[in-house]
């Protein structure tokens, strides 16, 4: 008892050895482990793999770089995954937006956090089934089929469409809630002002709605773009032959680690990019 | 703005079909998982509970959800405790690299999975396998700690944010030493705020499949992976179908109580 109290005592003195004892784990798991093994992923990439043996050299050279830029199936593949996580996020602000408009302004107040946590809920559903719920509407024969069918067309069937869908899907609650919260916060005497100068809706719209909004688009963008560019397994599940990035990286990794790190670096450089432009709309300060 | 009654409907009519694109998928899983047809054909022949039963004495699909529990239990646990550390660190103190920090916390999760994965695997087999250790349960639990940290962190540190450091001086002030004030002031203060980041870390770490792959040891199959490995076998198709069915529904669990626990949590999402 009396060491616990001379413990607290001397803890309740000291505030920077509370600190450290706080500091110490998470540093060790975090710092250590973590960005350790982050370090040593991408240091391997400037590897190489002997050909025959398949076993690491390590041997510093941006030959891997190279290739990365000179393999035309590479650069097509990168092309293609940058593709489509735009093409998804394109998707995901113009069906999130009218959406988030109706949650956050057309429905009774009363409803609204209803309706928020409907938008939420299925982010808790397993990513997993979400994407298989997909491969059963867009199989032969499913649900995709049968609506389409009356109107005289067949469903996508598995591919890069399927792929941009699924993610769609995935990741449009990402875009949602940013939006709806910055037309909820949207105040109204704006609204009246420019309708009391004569702005009709479109105007007002165009002119303050979607300024005030825009920020936020940008940033449920960086959750659709990056989630988007990084996944590889509704790719597997829905995209039938096709590959993106993360399918690239998986494949290299049993037989050439240095390839693999090299690839993988791809997305995690775009991300950053990414976000450094996002960074310049002043939309982060908003996540 | 006054918007024209045309162009309500127009948008009311546009939310109505967004949220049916959110839910006809998750209600198509539970009624695929009623249908006696192996195949997803739409609409289904009939309905029947038979592949619920069958389900229910699969060995593969249960001793996978008990492998999830157990990485998922160990998971949280770990970051329980490193994501309140982080928490009171960065809130209530100042020092060097603090913003360095919540970075750092938050970027197993920013990155792609398989970046994480690959980077973990291969630290795994040069420090652990020299030393005996394959990977196994023990590095899935590894794997998961590192990005469930910042889901307990968030939570703690939005409670923690809103209520200030006051209370614990004046219970320092009323005679409680730092224990005594740790365990009768502030700990109940985030009780609630720990038990919903608990909860979401447990269901994130339930989900997650890519850095699974990864860190998972042969004979090592959460629930995930083996969705993913029985997906495109006709034979296990029902009971794929009813596993997925269930988890539809147990979904709705952590957003609950989630929303009953705290308010800052109510409006958590998975980043």
């Amino acid at each position: 008892m009396a060491l616990l109290t001379r413990t607290a005592g001397a803890l309740h003195r000291r505030p920077r050895l509370r600190l450290a004892l706080l500091l110490t784990a998470p540093l060790l798991w975090l710092a250590v482990l973590y960005l350790g093994s982050l370090a040593v992923l991408f240091v391997s990439a400037f590897w190489t793999t002997d050909s025959f043996t398949s076993e690491v050299v390590k041997v510093w050279s941006t030959d891997n770089f190279h290739e990365l830029f000179t393999t035309p199936v590479f650069r097509q593949v990168i092309l293609r995954s940058v593709g489509v996580a735009l093409a998804v996020t394109a998707l995901c602000a113009v069906i999130a937006f009218p959406v988030a408009f109706y949650t956050a302004r057309i429905a009774k107040p009363s409803r609204r956090p209803l309706l928020v946590v409907a938008i939420l809920t299925p982010l808790w559903a397993s990513y997993l089934v979400k994407v298989y719920a997909w491969r059963l509407i867009l199989s032969e024969g499913g649900l995709a089929d049968w609506l389409l069918k009356p109107l005289g067309l067949s469903g996508p069937g598995f591919g890069l469409p399927a792929t941009v869908l699924t993610l769609t899907y995935l990741w449009l609650p990402y875009m949602i809630l940013p939006i709806h919260t910055a037309l909820e916060q949207l105040p109204d005497n704006l609204l009246d002002a420019s309708a009391d100068l004569g702005a009709r809706a479109g105007r007002t719209f165009r002119s303050v709605v979607l300024p005030m909004v825009l920020p936020s688009v940008t940033a449920g963008s960086v959750f659709t773009f990056s989630l988007s560019l990084g996944d590889y397994i509704t790719v597997q599940i829905v995209g039938g032959k096709s590959q993106l990035i993360g399918n690239l990286v998986y494949a290299n990794i049993e037989l050439n680690l240095p390839m693999a790190a090299a690839l993988a670096t791809v997305p995690v450089v775009v991300i950053v990019l990414y976000l450094l432009a996002m960074r310049r709309t002043g939309a982060l300060s908003s996540l | 703005m006054q918007l024209s009654r045309p162009a309500r409907i127009a948008l009311r009519v546009a939310a109505g079909l967004g949220f049916a694109v959110i839910y006809v998928p998750l209600l198509l899983v539970l009624v695929n998982s009623l249908s006696p047809d192996r195949s997803a054909s739409w609409p289904p022949p009939g309905l029947t509970t038979r592949w619920w039963s069958t389900a229910w004495h699969s060995s593969g699909a249960r001793e996978a959800l008990w492998t999830s529990v157990k990485a998922g239990l160990g998971a949280t646990a770990i970051a329980l405790v490193l994501g309140t550390l982080v928490a009171f660190a960065v809130a209530r103190y100042r020092f060097f690299g603090r913003d360095a920090l919540s970075f750092v916390v938050v970027l197993p999760i920013a990155l792609p999975g398989i970046v994480t994965g690959i980077a973990l695997n291969s630290a795994f087999s040069t420090v652990l396998e020299p030393l005996g250790v394959g990977l196994g349960l023990f590095t899935v639990v590894v794997g998961h700690a590192t990005f469930c940290v910042v889901i307990v962190f968030n939570n703690v540190v939005a409670r923690l944010r809103r209520t200030s450091g006051t209370y614990e001086e004046a219970a320092a002030d009323l005679g409680a030493d730092t224990f005594r004030a740790f365990v009768d002031v502030t700990f109940p203060l985030v009780r609630s705020a720990l038990l919903a980041g608990g909860l979401l870390a447990f269901a994130l770490s339930f989900d997650e499949i890519v850095v699974t792959t990864f860190t998972a040891g042969p004979g090592v199959q959460t629930l995930p992976l083996w969705i993913f490995d029985n997906m495109t076998r006709p034979q296990q198709a029902p009971v794929v179908n009813v596993v997925a069915a269930v988890l539809v529904l147990l979904s709705v669990v952590p957003i609950y109580v989630a929303q009953r626990l705290s308010a800052d949590t109510a409006t958590a999402t998975r980043v």
